[in-house]
C-alpha cells in the first residue's frame, strides 16, 4: 500500500511537470471557472432556473473535450512506458502489478480532477464574493457529475493502456471509443427514432448505457428540470424515472462503469506479459 | 541456488525465443552471457525478473516464483536494462522512487556516484531522461550498486560509458561483495575477462555453452 501512494504522488509529479496538463488546466479549468462565475451570476439575475444559453454551451463542451482530454493524455500511460521501456526498469524494482496500477490510476485521476477541482474553489469563492445566493446543490451535484464523468473515462483509458500493445493502436481505439460515444447521444437517437429503425426500448437502452448521454441528461436536469432542451430520450428517463433516481444513476452508473474497465485492465495486466 | 530455470521455453509470435532453457545461478557465480543478436538472452533475463509469463518450465529465485512473488524476488536483484529508459521523473523523483521502494539509501547513491565522477547534485532536477547517455548509464550503475542485492543483472552496461567510465565501472565491480552473484550480458568478453568465473553462450533460444573459467 505504502507504495501505492508513492507512484500516485511520482505520476502527479511527472503530470505536473508536462505541457498537456497545462493546456489541459487551461482549457477545461477556464471553462469550468467560467461556468460557475457564469452560473452564479445568472442565479442573482434569474435565480438559476431558467438554463442559460451559456451554461447549455458549457456542457455541451465538456462533453466533448473532457473524454478526449482524458483518453489522448491517459490512455499514454501505460502502453506508452511499455513501449519506451519505462516500465521495464520501473518494474524491476521490487513493487506489486497491484501498487503501480492502481498508484498509477490514482496519481491520474488526481491530475486529471485537479483543474474540476480548482475551478470549483473559484467558483465558490466568487460566488461569496459576488453576495449573491450560492446555488450550493447544484454546484456540487455539477461537480459530482464531473467526477463520474472523469472516472468512466480514466477507467476506459487505463483498460484500453493495458491491453494494448502499442501507444498508436491505443490511441486509435480511444477515438473509435470516444467518436461512437458523441455519435450515440441524444440527436442522433432522436433521428433514429424518427426514421422508425429501432423500437423506442432500444434507443432509450442505448442512452442509459451511454456515460456521456447519461452525464449530459444528469448535468442538464439539474439547471432545466423539465429537460425541454435536449431531447424525446432524456424526456422520456425523466418521465419514467423521476428527478431524483436519475440523479443517482447518473452519478453512480459511470463510477461502475469505468470501475469495472478498470478491474479488467488491472487483470490484463497481471494475466500478459507486462512487455 | 538463486536462480533455477527448467525447461524453459517462450514463443513470441509463434516462435521460440526461448527453447528449453536450462540454467542454475549460485552464489559467487560471475557470468558473462555472450551470443548473436537476438539470441534471447535478453528475453531470458526478463524471464527471470518476471516480466513474462513463460509457455512451459519453471523460473525460481531464490525458491520464488517471479511472476507470483515477484516483489519478494526483486529485493534480491538489482537490474540494469540494455538501453536507458526515457524515465520522465526528475533525479531528486526517481531517487525517491528507488530509496522508498527499495529501502536503498540515498546516501549510498551519492557516493556511488561520485566515484563514477557523476556529480548527482547540480543535476537534481532534472529529468532523467535528459541526462547524457553516459550519465544515464553512470546513474542506473550507482543505483544498482547502492541496492543490497544478491544478484546483479546488467544488460550490456558499458555502452554509452566514456573509456574512463568504464574503466570506474570496472574498478568498482571488483569490490562487489563476493557472496554476489552477477550477469553480464556482454559483447566483449576481453573486458570483463578478470571479473568472471564462468561463460554462457546462448544462440537460437538455448544455452549452447556453459562453463567454469
Ligand atoms: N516482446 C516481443 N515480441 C516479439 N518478439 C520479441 C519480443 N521481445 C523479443 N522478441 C524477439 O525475440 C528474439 C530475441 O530477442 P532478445 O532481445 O532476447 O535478444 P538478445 O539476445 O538480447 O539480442 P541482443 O544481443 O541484440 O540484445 C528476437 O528475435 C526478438 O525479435
Ligand atoms: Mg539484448
Amino acid at each position: 500500500m505504502k507504495n501505492l501512494f508513492l507512484i500516485a504522488y511520482l505520476d502527479v509529479k511527472e503530470s505536473l511537470r508536462s505541457k498537456w496538463f497545462y493546456v489541459y488546466a487551461l482549457i477545461f479549468g477556464g471553462l469550468m471557472a467560467l461556468f460557475f462565475v457564469t452560473g452564479v451570476s445568472d442565479s442573482v439575475v434569474m435565480g438559476f432556473t431558467g438554463l442559460s444559453r451559456m451554461l447549455l454551451i458549457f456542457i455541451q463542451v465538456t462533453i466533448i473535450i473532457l473524454p478526449i482530454f482524458i483518453l489522448i493524455t491517459t490512455v499514454k500511460s501505460i502502453s506508452g512506458d511499455r513501449e519506451s521501456n519505462v516500465l521495464e526498469y520501473m518494474l524491476s524494482f521490487p513493487v506489486s502489478l497491484k501498487d503501480y496500477y492502481w498508484g498509477k490510476m490514482l496519481g491520474r485521476f488526481s491530475t486529471v480532477f485537479l483543474p474540476v477541482f480548482l475551478a470549483l474553489l473559484m467558483g465558490v469563492v466568487f460566488g461569496l464574493f459576488s453576495g449573491g445566493e450560492m446555488p450550493w446543490k447544484m454546484v456540487f451535484l455539477y461537480s459530482a457529475l464531473l467526477f463520474s464523468l472523469s472516472f468512466v473515462f480514466l477507467g476506459l483509458a487505463f483498460f484500453l493502456s493495458t491491453i494494448v500493445k502499442s501507444t498508436d493502436v491505443a490511441l486509435g481505439s480511444s477515438f473509435v471509443v470516444w467518436i461512437a460515444m458523441l455519435a450515440f447521444i441524444d440527436i442522433a437517437l432522436m433521428g433514429l427514432m424518427l426514421q422508425n429503425r429501432l423500437s423506442d426500448e432500444v434507443i432509450i437502452t442505448i442512452a442509459m448505457l451511454n456515460p456521456i448521454e447519461v452525464f449530459r441528461i444528469g448535468a442538464i436536469s439539474l439547471f432545466d428540470p423539465e429537460l425541454t432542451v435536449i431531447g424525446p430520450v432524456a424526456y422520456y428517463l425523466l418521465d419514467t424515472l423521476g428527478a431524483k433516481l436519475l440523479m443517482v444513476y447518473a452519478l453512480v452508473y459511470p463510477i461502475l462503469v469505468g470501475a469495472l474497465f478498470a478491474y479488467f485492465g488491472y487483470i490484463a495486466f497481471r494475466k500478459k506479459d507486462l512487455l | 541456488m538463486l536462480v533455477v530455470a527448467k525447461n524453459v521455453s517462450k514463443k513470441f509470435m509463434g516462435s521460440y525465443v526461448l527453447d528449453k532453457v536450462n540454467i542454475t545461478i549460485n552464489s559467487g557465480d560471475r557470468i558473462a552471457m555472450m551470443g548473436p543478436n537476438g539470441a534471447g538472452k535478453t528475453t531470458l533475463v526478463r524471464a527471470i525478473l518476471g516480466f513474462y509469463h513463460i509457455d512451459s518450465g519453471e523460473i525460481s529465485v531464490k525458491g520464488f516464483d517471479p511472476v507470483k512473488k515477484r516483489v519478494e524476488v526483486l529485493k534480491h536483484i538489482s537490474f540494469i536494462p540494455q538501453l536507458p529508459p526515457p524515465v520522465k521523473l526528475s533525479l531528486e523523483e526517481l531517487l525517491v522512487y528507488v530509496e522508498r521502494s527499495s529501502g536503498v539509501s540515498r546516501k549510498k547513491i551519492f557516493e556511488e556516484s561520485a566515484r563514477m565522477d557523476l556529480d548527482l547534485k547540480s543535476h537534481i532536477s532534472k529529468p532523467f531522461f535528459k541526462l547524457s547517455g553516459g550519465m544515464k548509464q553512470k546513474l542506473l550503475i550507482a543505483i544498482a550498486l547502492s541496492k543490497k542485492s544478491e544478484l546483479l543483472i546488467f544488460d550490456e552496461p558499458t555502452a554509452n560509458l566514456d573509456p574512463k567510465g568504464r574503466e570506474k565501472f570496472y574498478e568498482l565491480l571488483t569490490e562487489i561483495d563476493p557472496a554476489c552473484s552477477t550477469l553480464f550480458i556482454t559483447h566483449r568478453l576481453d573486458e570483463i575477462e578478470g571479473l568472471v568465473n564462468r561463460k554462457i553462450y546462448m544462440d537460437l533460444g538455448s544455452v549452447t555453452e556453459d562453463e567454469k573459467i
